[in-house]
């Protein structure tokens, strides 16, 4: 069954309805099923990664969602390499890239870079993280893993834990979480990274969503269906002082892991620097390796979706 | 002071005191050709003081970004010396090119020639919202 998604943009999770959403998850799904299915469906088309600032797992998974399809890609991993060094505007590079590719990833340092991206072509434009703003298929990622391990989305309780004021992968997640019914969030956030103003607003506030905002990852432990590690990220802040006092406030090790429940999920976006110890990986309840490679399942679906190939 | 009627043109009133220069700036009316009066400080039963302008032969200016100026003020269209129509101000949903994205990580700080566009997200606190970066400001802060 097509997902009605070909030829639109994903810059932002609220851009596919909750229903769109599932239909992608079920293609994903599928794919992780039976991948050698659908290794010819991009045969012919051309993916264009225009990564202005620097992905490992991001591009690597976008890059090997399209080779696993059949498709090829094209594009680069640093601007310097390309005619944005001569000085070129965003809007012109992407037009240009329209008249070779059928598809292009963004990731970009300025926030909303993607949105003007697709403004400037017909060509759909997927957001792979702008700045400290959203990062949409991380959430498809972070979405289909519970789904996968709880059997659906809804009625969770979920920390989410670290930079909350930078790191766009929360962002994105607790908006796309938030349409979900019974949702619960607990935001543990030192004082200086909580959660945008934008987002505590018009996500959370406008839509009944209950949250407490809370200092101490131990408090809230207890109750956590799930745990959603974030790393404090270096690039994000103005001065090192900051970023130095603030860098080890959260740690999740195995004495934490002791208050969460026997069946809390451990999620983290990565890359990780410090902020889960490496005794934690051995548990049960660390999902987020597995949640890497469903990041790629997940892309390979949306791939297929936009391109209108996944009949 | 006595500022002559006039027959027909625009009549803001009620402007809060103080900001009928600004208004003016964003009415984006050329003053070296068109017949305009600005009384500053005028008495006010309503507000205790205010700012009134006036401007003649023109009705047909774009007022969308008047609400966000000062959505208190009353706009009085004249024709033939009496009021044809009464305009209520209200905050537009949507505005481009009157409010500027301050935020540094803003794509609108380093891509030249796209409009800066805000959405109206809560009429009751005038807060705004910048289409790209999300950032909120308040109206009367920007």
């Amino acid at each position: 069954m097509p997902t009605g998604l070909k030829g639109r943009n994903l810059l932002e999770p609220m851009d596919f309805s909750v229903d769109e959403m599932e239909c992608l998850f079920r293609l994903a799904d599928r794919v992780i099923e039976a991948p050698e299915q659908y290794a010819d469906r991009c045969r012919g088309r051309l993916l264009a990664t225009l990564f202005y600032e620097p992905s490992t797992r991001t591009r690597f998974s976008f890059e090997a969602a399209m080779l696993r399809l059949g498709g090829q890609v094209i594009g680069f991993s640093e601007p310097n390499s390309s005619s944005v060094a001569k000085g070129e505007s965003l809007s012109d590079t992407v037009r240009t890239v329209a008249c070779y590719a059928d598809l292009a990833v963004i990731r970009h340092p300025k926030e909303g870079a993607p949105r003007v991206a697709a403004l400037a072509t017909d060509m759909p434009v997927i957001n792979a993280g702008d700045g400290g703003h959203q990062h949409p298929t991380q959430t498809l990622t972070d979405l289909l893993t519970i789904r996968r391990e709880r059997g659906g989305l809804g009625g969770l309780n979920i920390g989410v834990c670290g930079d909350l004021r930078f790191g766009r992968t929360v962002h994105s997640l607790i908006k796309a979480l938030s349409r979900y019914p019974g949702m619960r969030f607990a935001l543990i956030s030192p004082e200086e990274l909580m959660i945008p103003e934008y987002v505590r607003k018009e996500v959370l506030q406008k839509g009944g969503i209950p949250f407490d905002e809370v200092r101490m990852l131990q408090d809230v432990m207890p109750g956590l269906d799930a745990l959603y590690m974030t790393r404090v990220q270096k690039e994000r802040f103005f001065n090192e002082e900051d970023y130095i006092r603030l860098k080890d406030s959260y740690i999740l090790d195995a004495e934490k892991m002791r208050l969460a429940r026997p069946d809390m999920m451990v999620l983290h976006p990565l890359p990780r620097v410090n902020e889960i110890a490496v005794e934690v990986d051995a548990d049960p309840r660390a999902l987020y390796f597995k949640q890497a490679r469903n990041g790629m399942f997940v892309r390979m679906a949306l791939i297929m979706a936009l391109l209108g190939v996944e009949r | 002071m006595v500022i002559d009627s006039i027959a027909k043109g625009i009549v803001i009133d009620h402007i809060r005191a103080g900001y009928g220069m600004k208004v003016l700036e964003y009415l984006n009316i050329d003053t070296g050709v068109n017949t305009v009066a600005l009384i500053m400080n005028a008495a006010s039963k309503k507000h205790g003081r205010k700012d009134v302008l006036k401007i003649e032969n023109i009705t047909d200016i774009d007022l969308t970004a008047l609400g966000l100026v000062d959505h208190s003020a009353t706009v009085n269209i004249i024709e033939n010396h009496v009021i044809s129509r009464k305009i209520k101000l209200r905050l537009p949903d949507k505005v481009t090119n009157v409010i500027m994205c301050r935020n540094p990580r803003c794509v609108t700080s380093s891509e030249s020639g796209i409009p800066h566009v805000f959405h109206l997200v809560d009429e009751a606190s005038e807060e705004y919202r910048c289409e790209y970066c999300d950032d909120i400001v308040r109206a009367g802060a920007r």
